[in-house]
């Protein structure tokens, strides 16, 4: 019963440790070292990585580029949500709101763009489904997503972070053209 | 459960490891642990947030 | 004065205010078990997509409520009783200034009473993490602001107690291994509610008006050096209250006090770091900033679970061994007490946590891998094989060790108990497998209707995401049957058990103390160094090859499971 007594000896710290201990330390600390040096080996040879690059905004001012978005783009419309095909390469905006994103994107595969996100209110969650990637999109701040989708095909983008009553109707739209 | 382990006088007089010393001291350890993870969680994480640059 | 009682079968001493104390928080802990339970059979009800039992207003009103009863008051109402066990009891000691431990205990109780009540009155459905700009009613930041004041008390009062202890010399040499990790948990408590302060003081402040604006991103940063903080106290206590019933059951002995105990080290060092694994996907943060805290400073505090992990079952075979349960690799463990819900609790809550706990939060928690599963329902099934397999069953089952010693009762349903942890552990269990399998298909935490019914537009998971969801669901509510049990047993245990002493009376149960003559004034007697090691400990061969084979065995799964998500992550769209 030692455990919940004081130790043994007076100075327990040069008690020599057991052998299988010292190995099972050897071995966990490998481990450890192998798993901390694939987050940044996967910066350099992975391509799902996020760059981080992100900007102060307001909701008046990401809107207003959301907007010039839609009016260059826009090639039509579904549920009252407006489609946008921006050029390959290009700067697209999207928003989310109580309870819409805003506006639906149409992208081309294997073409890079620089997605932008922000809230215009509360706290959202971009999950793009079934690809399952996911987001946290934050009132103030403008996220770039620098995407590459790879596989054609109709993706939801569900809103994954609790915003309120409406929450579970906040879904919005990725088509991926060949 | 016996008293003591060692004989008195056996080890009395050896000084403590600073690491032991370090683990029997919880104030000390109380220090290190909280400046930790204010340090590099919240005081560089805050530095991250300001620092983010306003969009163009 | 102080005044003492020895319990008659194991020894152990009560300081008569500490006893009152350590009663009444595990009561209230109780109490706030038995509302987070009830309600999570709601959640899970609902969930179930073919019952789908509440409308959406009531759901994330009952979630909100189950998510900081169960996550908060349960386990920290626990803890400090958990800190009172481990200062005055284990180290014999008066405890330190107990009337403040009374407004301890109020704080957090109105603390806790009051943000219940904002919440059922419907205005503050904004979940445990009330994330700005959505706002609460005021009295829920502030019963999260009193509770949170009430808990620092209890850890300087805990604090307190170890001084006193070593000013009247209560024990001899070092304070006992289990002692240690108490301190450990208290450490963290300690910047857990210096976070809880920064960010919820404030945030109360802005609800009634005085503040304009908290900016959202700050306030996911600095909440979550409490959110997550208070789930690390619950590790660093759940491994201390391993190594005490391994100590209870077996008589076992640290395989090493300085493994163990720099372990810990690690913990204080390094643990807290984590809370960056909730801000992997936000905008703005830094690349360095996410690698360094999401790995805990290159994974440190996940090798000191490890050795954990070896040292306290290797402390069992150890023991088992030396009673000659020596037969082949695992005799010692067959013939471990599976029908003491004492050790079958504690024994699931190792390897669950473990093997389901500690792995899924190392992927998720890897900074490009979180992309995959950030706030999908892979994370709620995460931090349930933490906090419900791992910490609650460990509460468990020293919950059944203290109701003869400290409430002085024979526990009720001895049969029932027996099959108690495999119940509950066994529902939790399915839960857990099947919500990580849900997460994986994208199914998203916190949401009502995964149909999306009144949705412009829709989305249609796959047949096989309703299936893992119901299967997962139905093990929710076993485990809830569990829970009850447990509840039914313990409590019931204090009222209808057989007293153990005449004076072992209803009252007695819920905090009052014994009849006066079963205390003295008389100082117990000065704690004694645990008995020397046998000759020959530690030779050139393993003393525990069981325990290592089964680390080899986590070892394995964490290596496989690890690689599989790295190729699931590979196979979504490219992002720079």
């Amino acid at each position: 019963m030692t455990s919940f007594m004081p130790p043994a000896d007076r100075i327990w710290w040069k008690v020599p440790v057991g052998r299988e201990e010292i190995v099972w330390i050897l071995i966990a600390l490998t481990w450890c070292l192998i798993m901390f040096f694939m987050m940044p080996y996967w910066h350099i040879y992975g391509k799902q990585n996020l760059s981080n690059e992100a900007y102060q905004t307001t909701p008046a001012k990401f809107g207003a580029k959301v907007q010039e978005g839609i009016d260059q783009y826009k090639t039509g419309e579904e549920a009252g949500v407006p489609i946008i095909h921006p050029p390959a390469g290009s700067d697209v905006y999207m928003l989310g709101r109580l309870w819409q994103w805003w506006p639906i994107l149409e992208l081309e595969k294997d073409k890079t763009y620089r997605l932008h996100l922000s809230s215009m209110d509360w706290q959202h969650g971009f999950s793009v489904q079934p690809i399952n990637i996911n987001m946290q999109v934050v009132p103030g701040y403008e996220m770039v997503l620098t995407v590459t989708p790879d596989q054609s095909g109709e993706y939801g983008v569900v809103c994954n972070e609790y915003c309120g009553i409406g929450h579970h109707t906040m879904v919005g739209k990725i088509y991926v053209k060949e | 459960m016996t008293e003591t382990s060692k004989k008195p006088g056996e080890d009395q007089e050896e000084r403590i490891p600073a690491m032991q010393s370090l683990l029997d001291n919880p104030f000390l350890l109380l220090f290190i642990g909280v400046a930790m993870p204010t340090v590099f969680y919240i005081v560089w994480g805050i530095m991250e947030i300001v620092t983010i640059p306003v969009a163009p | 004065m102080a005044q003492f009682r020895t319990c008659p079968d194991t020894g152990l001493y009560f300081h008569k205010s500490a006893e009152s104390l350590i009663k009444a928080n595990a009561v209230a802990a109780a109490v706030a078990l038995l509302v987070a339970g009830l309600l999570g059979l709601l959640v899970v009800l609902t969930r179930w997509q073919a019952v789908h039992l509440l409308p959406a207003d009531q759901f994330y009103m009952a979630l909100t409520a189950h998510g900081i009863d169960a996550l908060i008051f349960w386990i920290i109402f626990f803890e400090m009783a958990v800190l009172y066990v481990a200062s005055s009891v284990l180290l014999r000691c008066r405890l330190a200034t107990p009337a403040w431990g009374w407004v301890q205990f109020l704080l957090m109780l109105v603390g806790a009473v009051m943000t219940n009540v904002a919440i059922f009155q419907g205005s503050s459905s904004v979940m445990m993490t009330s994330y700005v700009p959505m706002q609460a009613a005021p009295h829920f930041y502030l019963g999260l602001i009193l509770f949170a004041v009430g808990a620092l008390i209890g850890c300087f009062i805990f604090f307190g107690t170890l001084v006193v202890a070593k000013q009247e010399k209560s024990y001899e040499g070092s304070i006992p291994l289990v002692t240690f990790g108490a301190v450990t948990a208290a450490i963290i408590a300690v910047f857990t509610i210096a976070s809880g302060a920064i960010i919820l003081i404030p945030t109360f402040l802005w609800s009634i008006g005085y503040i304009a604006h908290i900016d959202a991103e700050m306030y996911r940063v600095v909440w979550w050096g409490m959110g997550h903080s208070s789930q690390q106290i619950n590790v660093a206590a759940h491994v201390a209250i391993w190594y005490l019933i391994a100590g209870l059951v077996f008589g076992a002995r640290p395989m090493s006090e300085k493994v163990s105990r720099g372990a810990y080290l690690l913990y204080i060092l390094f643990l807290q770091l984590a809370c960056a694994h909730h801000i992997l996907v936000d905008p703005g943060i830094s690349a360095e900033w996410k690698v360094f805290n999401t790995s805990y400073a290159m994974y440190l505090a996940v090798l000191a679970s490890m050795i954990h992990g070896l040292t306290v079952p290797g402390s069992i075979e150890v023991a088992q061994r030396g009673k000659g349960f020596n037969n082949g690799l695992f005799e010692w463990l067959r013939k471990a007490p599976w029908e003491n819900p004492v050790f079958s609790s504690m024994f699931i809550s190792l390897v669950t946590f473990g093997f389901l706990g500690g792995i899924t939060g190392v992927v998720m928690g890897t900074e490009q891998i979180n992309l995959i599963i950030h706030n999908t329902i892979y994370v709620p099934a995460h931090f349930h094989a933490t906090v419900v397999t791992g910490t609650t069953m460990a509460f468990m089952a020293v919950t059944y060790f203290l109701i003869p010693v400290l409430f002085r009762r024979q526990m009720i349903l001895p049969g029932l108990a027996k099959l108690q942890p495999y119940i509950f552990g066994g529902g939790m269990t399915i839960l857990v497998l099947f919500m990580l399998g849900a997460g994986t298909l994208g199914v998203s935490r916190r949401h009502w209707d995964m149909d999306f019914t009144g949705a412009a537009l829709g989305f249609d998971y796959p047949g096989m995401a309703y299936t893992l969801m119901g299967i997962g669901a139905f093990g929710g509510v076993i485990g809830v049957i569990g829970g009850g049990i447990f509840l039914l047993i313990t409590v019931g245990s204090l009222v209808f058990g057989k007293k153990l002493e005449p004076s072992a009376g209803l009252l007695q149960s819920f905090g009052f103390p014994l009849a006066a003559s079963c205390y003295t004034d008389k100082r117990p007697e000065t704690l004694p160094r645990a008995a020397p090691l046998p000759a020959g400990h530690h030779t050139s061969s393993f003393e525990a090859p069981g325990t290592f084979v089964l680390a080899l065995v986590l070892l394995v799964t964490f290596v496989v499971y690890y690689f599989i998500n790295w190729k699931y992550l590979a196979s979504v769209w490219q992002l720079s």
